[in-house]
C-alpha cells in the first residue's frame, strides 16, 4: 500500500473542514487512515502530511504519542483484551494467557499469517460483561476460553465479516450523511461566542476600574 | 510606524504603560502582558529556566522557573514563564518551597541525562550544568538504569542529535515551527521514550537549523563543524557583524589558537533578534580554509608565482599606469567590492576615481539594481517593514538571498498580521504567508505594479473580490483607518532583483510606478551581496561618489576633497565587460569578484576577461577569474580586519577582528593605499580609523556618524545612515556580550574607550555560549576581565544592593550572572552637527530610467526566470566543507503542462536553446506558471549562465527533445 484511497482522501477533506483549524483533524484522519491497513505506514503518514499541509514529522509526532495509533504493522484483527480491575477480577489474565496460547503469540505480536495481533488494553467500558475484549474496536463480553476459540475461528473463517470490519475504525470518525453542523455555522457560532466573551471581559474590566 | 530606536526586547514599541508587582518583597515595575520571569529579570531577580526563551512564546514545559505567586488561596507554585504580570501581584522566588521545587525539577531532569559533560561540547557553557550547580539538589536518588539511544545521530549535514542529553524543553522544535516555519523536527513518542527527531529519512534541511544548536540548553544538538573543536574556556570572542549577506546580523566571532571556531547570533533587536542562517553561521570555514591565497602572486608565463608585496604592488602599479598612459583613465575598470568593509570600499573608490581617474567602477555583477535606485529611494528599516500597514514584496526569494530578513518578515506576517502583498514571477518561501501573491510574467512587473496602484475609482471590481489583485487592492484601500495612506504612508516596499534573466530596468520601471503613486512609501533594498550597500554608499558604482551623491553634483566637493574626480560617467559591470571585449577597457581590477562564475551572462564575461590585457585581482581565493589574473593581491577576510559594514537598511555596524590572516594577507584599504602611493597618489590613510574619520568628514550621507558614536555601546546595533532629522534615543537591549569593550577595540583605537557604560548584561540561558565565554573564556586584549565571582562586568553601580539573587547555599562562584536593568541610560542621536555648506552636494534622488519595450512572449518559448540559491557553487560556499555538499543539484523547472508537450518528465533531459544551446535535466513543478522556465544560477557546472544575454530585457528559451 502506498497512499490513502480516494474515498479516505475525500473523508479526510471533510474532516478537515469541520474544524476552525484544519490541523485539529489530524487524529481522526490518522484513525481513518488506519482503517485501511491497520497501521500508519511511512507512505501513509507522508500522504496525510501532504493532504493537511504539515510536515511528516508532525504527523509522526502525533501518531507516536497515542497508543491507539500504530506505527508498526498489525494483523487484520487487533484483539484487545481488557485487564483493568473488573475484568481482572473476572479472570482477564487467565483469558489473556489462553489467548496467547491459542494464537501462539505473545502480547504485542502478530500471527505469522498476519491475521491476529494481540494486545492488553485498559478499561474499554464493558465492565458489566467482564472479562471483555475488543476486536477492531468491536465489543465481545463475558469471554471465556471456549468463546474465545470460537471467536477466533469465526473471525478466521470470515463468518463475522459483517460485524467486525478488517482494520476497524472508531465509529465516530466515519460520519454518515454529511456534516452534522455546516462548517459555516460552526465558524459563525464561534465568532459569536468570541465576541460575547470579549464583551463580558470588557464589562468586567470596566467594572473593576 | 514604530519608532525603531526605542523598541526594546520584550516590550512592544510605543507601549509605555507600566504596572507594579512585588518580587521578593520589592516593588518592581512591569509591562502589561509580559511574563513574571521577564519582569523579574529586568528588575534584577534571575529566575532559573530552560524552556523559556525571550524570543519565543512560552510553553511552561520544563518547570524550572516555578515560583510562588499569591492567589486567592494564598501562595502557590506556578511557572514564572507562563504567568502574565498583574498589578499588585506578589511573587516569591527564593522561599523554601521554591527551593524544594527547583531541587525536585533538577533531580527529575537529571534522571535520564547521561552526565557525560567531559565529552560534551556544551560542557562549560551549559545551562543545565550551570543551573544544576546554582540551584540543584547536589545529589540524585535515582539508582535505576538511564534510558539509552544511539548517539549521536546526524539529523542534517550540519546538526548532530544526542537524544540522551535532551531535557525536552522544546526550544528547538518551537524554533523550527514558530520562527523558521519548517517543523521538520518534532517530539516523537511519549513518556520516558519521548525524543526529538526528524521524520525518518527526512533530514532537518532548514536554512536555520544552526539556531537550534545555539539555543539548546544542553548538549543534545551540536553543530558538526564545531563538534569537539574547542572548549568554551579556551575560546575568545569579539562582537561583529555577519557579512555573508546584506542583512547585517550581529554575531560574536569566537576563536581558539588563531582559528575561528564558530559564530553565535547576538540578540540585536532591530536586526537579527538572535537568529542567524546556516550559511552565515558556518561560513567561517572559508576563512580557515587551506585554499586561501596567502602571498602575492604575479604571472610569469602560464604560472602564478609567489613574490613579495613590493614586487606585486610594483607590477600592479606598472600595469595600471601603463594602461592609463596608453588609453586614458577610462581604459581601467574596477569590478567588485561588495566583499569589502566600508573603509576599504572608500579607499578603493578614492583610488579608482581620485587617483586612477576612472568612473568605471561597479560593486555589483549585473545581478543587482542601479545605484541610483538603491540610494535614491527613501529607505525603510527592517523594523519599519515589520510594522508596515502594507508590505509589498518585489524581490527574489528572500529565504534564499537574505534569510534572516525572511525570518523577520515572516514573523511580522504570521505573528503581527502585517499584510504582505507579493509581486513575483514564481512562488517563493513568502508566498504561503502573503495575503496576496500576484504573479506576473517575466517582463510584465511594471504593468502589474500599475494595476496595483491604480486609483480606486478606476478599479471596477474585476472579479468576485477574491482574486489576489482584488485582495491586494483591498488592503491598500482599507477604510477603517488601519490601512496605509493614499500617498503610500505606511507602505514598505522590499525592492530587489527577482530574476537576473530580466534586465534591471524592469524593476526600475516598477519602482518608478510605485514611488510615483506612493511618494510617502519607503523602500527596503534587497540586494544580497555582503556589503554591497556599503560599497554603493562609498561610491563603488558608476556615476556615484562616496556619501550617496552623484558624480556631477559632487564634482566640486570631491575635487576639493580628493584633488580630482573622473570627467565623465563610467560603465557598469556589463558595460565594462563589453568594453573590455572591444578593447576599449584594457585593465580590469577584480575586487573579490569572480565574473566568470558570478556574472549572469557567461559569454560576455568570458569575452570581457579574454579582452582585458591586464587583470589585477584582490582576492582571498584563486577562483576562475582571479586564477587568470596577472597580479593577485591576497586580501584579509572577515574577522581578520576591523572596520564597519552597512546592511540593507543603511545601518552601519562594526566588524570585529578576531584572528590574524594567513601568510602576508592585508586588508583591502591598505592594498589600495599602497597601490596609490606607487601610482603617484596619496590616499592619506594610515589606519582604518583614519579612513572612517575621512568618510565622516567627506561623505554627505555619513556626516555626524563619528567613530565615537559608532563605538558607543548604545550604538552596538549600528547607526542608520544618514543621521535622523529629529533626535532618536538608542537603548541597549540584552542578549549581547556585556563587556565594556567596544567591538573592535582590540584591534584599533576607536576613541570610544572603556569608560562608556556597558550594554545590558546577557541572559546566559537565552544565548548559552556568549555569556559563558565572556565570563570564563580568554579575555579580549582590551576587554574588561570578568570579576572574581564570575559576574558580568559593567552592571551599573546604581542598581540597588538587593537587586541580585538572594544569597544561596553554595560557593559564590555558582551564582549566575544577574541580568540588571536593560537600559543603563540611553543615547540620543540627532541631526549631524555639521556646518552647512553651499558646496555640500545633495544626496542622490531616484530618477527612473527610460522604460524599454519588452518583446511579446513567443508561444513556443518559455520565459526565463534565473534566481540565486543560498548554497551555490560560489567561492565562499565551496570553501566551506560543511556547506559545499548542501548546494542543490541544478536543473530547469517548468510547469508539467509545458513539459508534457515535449513528452518529458521529471528527471528527463532536454536541449535548452537560449543564447547558447545546452542539455539540462528538467523538473516538473506545478508551482511554476505555464510559459515560464526557472533556472538556478551558479550551481554545478550546468552552464545556466550561458543561456542569458544580459543585454536583453527578457530572455526566452526553447526546449527541444534530445
Amino acid at each position: 500500500m502506498a497512499r490513502l484511497s480516494a474515498e479516505a482522501v475525500a473523508q479526510a477533506r471533510e474532516l478537515m473542514s469541520l474544524y476552525p483549524d484544519s490541523r485539529s483533524a489530524l487524529v481522526p484522519i490518522c484513525h481513518l487512515a488506519q482503517a485501511e491497513e491497520g497501521w500508519l505506514s511511512p507512505e501513509v503518514m507522508e500522504h496525510i502530511a501532504e493532504l493537511m499541509g504539515i510536515t511528516p514529522a508532525e504527523v509522526l509526532g502525533t501518531a507516536s504519542f497515542y497508543e491507539m495509533l500504530r506505527t508498526e504493522p498489525v494483523g487484520r484483527y487487533m484483539v484487545s483484551v481488557c485487564t483493568n480491575i473488573a475484568c481482572l477480577l473476572n479472570g482477564a489474565y487467565e483469558l489473556l494467557e489462553h489467548a496467547e496460547e491459542r494464537l501462539a503469540i505473545g502480547v504485542g505480536a502478530t500471527t505469522p499469517d498476519q491475521m491476529f495481533s494481540l494486545e492488553e488494553a485498559e478499561c474499554i467500558a464493558f465492565c458489566d460483561r467482564a472479562p471483555c475484549l475488543q476486536v477492531n474496536h468491536r465489543f465481545f463480553g463475558s469471554v471465556d476460553d471456549e468463546r474465545f476459540d470460537t471467536l477466533v475461528e469465526d473471525l478466521a473463517a470470515g463468518r463475522l465479516d459483517d460485524d467486525v470490519p478488517h482494520h476497524g475504525v472508531l465509529s465516530r470518525v466515519r460520519r454518515q450523511g454529511g456534516l452534522a453542523v455546516p462548517a459555516e455555522q460552526v465558524r459563525a457560532e464561534r465568532a459569536e461566542a468570541d465576541r460575547a466573551r470579549a464583551e463580558r471581559a470588557a464589562a468586567a474590566q470596566a467594572e473593576r476600574s | 510606524m514604530a519608532d525603531t530606536a526605542t523598541a526594546g526586547p520584550g516590550g512592544r514599541p510605543g507601549n509605555t504603560e507600566t504596572l507594579s508587582i512585588v518580587v521578593d518583597g520589592r516593588q518592581v515595575e512591569a509591562r502589561p502582558g509580559e511574563m513574571v520571569i521577564a519582569a523579574a529579570e529586568r528588575a534584577g531577580t534571575y529566575i532559573p529556566r530552560f524552556c523559556y526563551h525571550p524570543r519565543m512564546k512560552p510553553v511552561g514545559m520544563c518547570r524550572m522557573c516555578l515560583v510562588e505567586i499569591r492567589g486567592p488561596r494564598g501562595y502557590s507554585l506556578q511557572p514564572a514563564c507562563f504567568v502574565a504580570v498583574a498589578d499588585g501581584q506578589e511573587v516569591r522566588t527564593t522561599s523554601d518551597k521554591v527551593k524544594k521545587a527547583q531541587d525536585g525539577v533538577l533531580e527529575f531532569l537529571l534522571i535520564n541525562h547521561p552526565l557525560d559533560c567531559p565529552v560534551c561540547d556544551k560542557g562549560g557553557e551549559c545551562p543545565l550544568q550551570d543551573q544544576t550547580l546554582a540551584y540543584g539538589p547536589g545529589e540524585s536518588r535515582f539508582v535505576e538504569e538511564k534510558r539509552h539511544f544511539a548517539k549521536p545521530i546526524p539529523i542534517s549535514g550540519l546538526v548532530d542529535l544526542d537524544r540522551e542529553r535532551c531535557i525536552q524543553c522544546a526550544r528547538c522544535t518551537r524554533f523550527a515551527d514558530e520562527h523558521a516555519g519548517e517543523p521538520l523536527i518534532n517530539f516523537i513518542g511519549r513518556g520516558d521514550q519521548l525524543e526529538v527527531n526528524t521524520y525518518p529519512d527526512h533530514p532537518f534541511a532548514s536554512y536555520f537549523s544552526g539556531n537550534t544548536v545555539q539555543i539548546c540548553p544542553v548538549g543534545a544538538l551540536t553543530a558538526a563543524p564545531y563538534r569537539f573543536r574547542a572548549r568554551p574556556w579556551d575560546l575568545e570572542q569579539v562582537e561583529s557583524t555577519c557579512t555573508s549577506c546584506a542583512v547585517g546580523c550581529r554575531v560574536v566571532v569566537q576563536s581558539s589558537s588563531n582559528r575561528l571556531t564558530r559564530y553565535l547570533g547576538v540578540d540585536s533587536d532591530p536586526v537579527n533578534q538572535t537568529w542567524l542562517c546556516d550559511k552565515g553561521r558556518f561560513d567561517f570555514e572559508a576563512v580557515n580554509s587551506d585554499d586561501r591565497v596567502t602571498h602575492p602572486l604575479v604571472r610569469r608565463g602560464d604560472e602564478l608565482v609567489e613574490v613579495s608585496w613590493d614586487d606585486a604592488l610594483a607590477a600592479a602599479a606598472q600595469g595600471l599606469a601603463g594602461v592609463k598612459h596608453r588609453g586614458g583613465p577610462s581604459a581601467v575598470g574596477v569590478i567588485g567590492g561588495a566583499r569589502l568593509p566600508n573603509e576599504d570600499a572608500y579607499a578603493w573608490a578614492k583610488l579608482a576615481k581620485g587617483v586612477l581617474g576612472t568612473d568605471s567602477v561597479d560593486a555589483q555583477l549585473g545581478d543587482g539594481l542601479p545605484a541610483e535606485v538603491v540610494l535614491g529611494l527613501p529607505r525603510a528599516t527592517i523594523d519599519q517593514a515589520c510594522s508596515a500597514d502594507a508590505l509589498v514584496l518585489l524581490a527574489p526569494d528572500l529565504r534564499e538571498e537574505l534569510p534572516v530578513l525572511f525570518l523577520r518578515l515572516r514573523e511580522a506576517a504570521v505573528e503581527r498580521g502585517v499584510p504582505v502583498i507579493e509581486l513575483t514571477a514564481v512562488p517563493t518561501a513568502m508566498t504561503r504567508y502573503a495575503s496576496a501573491s500576484l504573479t506576473y510574467g517575466p517582463g510584465e512587473v511594471a504593468a502589474l505594479a500599475r494595476a496595483l496602484v491604480a486609483p480606486e475609482t478606476e478599479s471596477a471590481p474585476a472579479g468576485d473580490g477574491e482574486q489576489p489583485l482584488d485582495v491586494a487592492r483591498a488592503i491598500l484601500h482599507r477604510r477603517d483607518g488601519q490601512g496605509p495612506g493614499a500617498d503610500g504612508d505606511g507602505v514598505v516596499v522590499v525592492l530587489g532583483r527577482p530574476s537576473v534573466a530580466e534586465a534591471d530596468d524592469m524593476v526600475d520601471e516598477a519602482a518608478a510606478v510605485l514611488f510615483g503613486a506612493w511618494p510617502e512609501a519607503r523602500f527596503l533594498p534587497a540586494l544580497r551581496r555582503s556589503n554591497v550597500h556599503g560599497a554603493l554608499d562609498m561610491g563603488l558604482a558608476p556615476g556615484i561618489l562616496p556619501g550617496r551623491v552623484g558624480l556631477d553634483e559632487a564634482r566640486a566637493w570631491y575635487t576639493a576633497a580628493w584633488g580630482a574626480v573622473p570627467e565623465e560617467r563610467g560603465l557598469d559591470t556589463a558595460g565594462m565587460l563589453s568594453a573590455a571585449a572591444e578593447k576599449r577597457i584594457e585593465a580590469l581590477v577584480l575586487l573579490g569578484a569572480d565574473p566568470l562564475t558570478d556574472f549572469p551572462d557567461r559569454q560576455l564575461a568570458q569575452r570581457g576577461m579574454a579582452g582585458a590585457t591586464f587583470v589585477v585581482a584582490v582576492d582571498a581565493f584563486l577562483n576562475e577569474s582571479s586564477g587568470q589574473a596577472d597580479v593577485v593581491l591576497p586580501a584579509a577576510m572577515y574577522a581578520e580586519r576591523s572596520g564597519t559594514t552597512t546592511n540593507v537598511e543603511g545601518r552601519i555596524s562594526r566588524l570585529g577582528q578576531k584572528v590574524v590572516g594567513p601568510g602576508v594577507t592585508r586588508p583591502d584599504w591598505m592594498i589600495a593605499a599602497e597601490l596609490a602611493a606607487r601610482l603617484g597618489g596619496d590616499l592619506g590613510m594610515d589606519t582604518v580609523d583614519a579612513v572612517w574619520d575621512e568618510i565622516e568628514r567627506v561623505a554627505p550621507s555619513h556626516a555626524g556618524i563619528t567613530r565615537r558614536l559608532i563605538g558607543d555601546p548604545h550604538a552596538a546595533d549600528g547607526i542608520v545612515a544618514p543621521m535622523p532629522r529629529v533626535p532618536v534615543r538608542l537603548a541597549v537591549g540584552t542578549g549581547r556580550p556585556g563587556g565594556a569593550a567596544p567591538v573592535h577595540a582590540g584591534a584599533t583605537d576607536t576613541g570610544a574607550g572603556a569608560t562608556q557604560p556597558a550594554p545590558g548584561p546577557i541572559d546566559p540561558m537565552a544565548t548559552p555560549g556568549i555569556g559563558a565565554i565572556e565570563s570564563q573564556g580568554i579575555p579580549n586584549i582590551a576587554g574588561a576581565p570578568p570579576t572574581a565571582n564570575g559576574e558580568v562586568p559593567g552592571i551599573p553601580s546604581d542598581v540597588p544592593a538587593d537587586a541580585g539573587p538572594a544569597p544561596r547555599a553554595g560557593p559564590p562562584e555558582t551564582q549566575l550572572p544577574v541580568a540588571g536593568p536593560s537600559q543603563p541610560g540611553a543615547l540620543e542621536v540627532g541631526p549631524p552637527d555639521v556646518p552647512s555648506s553651499a558646496d555640500r552636494p545633495a544626496l542622490v534622488r531616484f530618477t527612473p530610467a527610460k522604460p524599454r519595450s519588452v518583446p511579446a512572449p513567443d508561444s513556443y518559448a518559455l520565459r526565463l526566470v534565473a534566481r540565486h540559491r543560498l548554497y551555490d557553487h560560489g567561492t565562499l560556499v565551496q570553501a566551506c566543507p560543511s556547506l559545499a555538499p548542501l548546494a542543490p543539484s541544478p536543473g530547469l523547472r517548468a510547469n508539467p503542462y509545458d513539459l508534457d508537450r515535449l513528452g518529458v518528465q521529471t528527471g528527463g533531459r532536454v536541449r535548452v536553446r537560449g543564447r547558447e544551446a545546452l542539455e539540462m535535466g528538467v523538473l516538473a513543478d506545478t508551482d511554476v506558471p505555464r510559459g515560464v522556465a526557472v533556472i538556478d544560477l551558479d550551481l554545478a557546472d550546468d552552464g545556466a549562465e550561458d543561456l542569458i544575454d544580459s543585454g536583453r530585457t527578457v530572455n526566452d528559451v526553447r526546449l527541444e527533445t534530445l
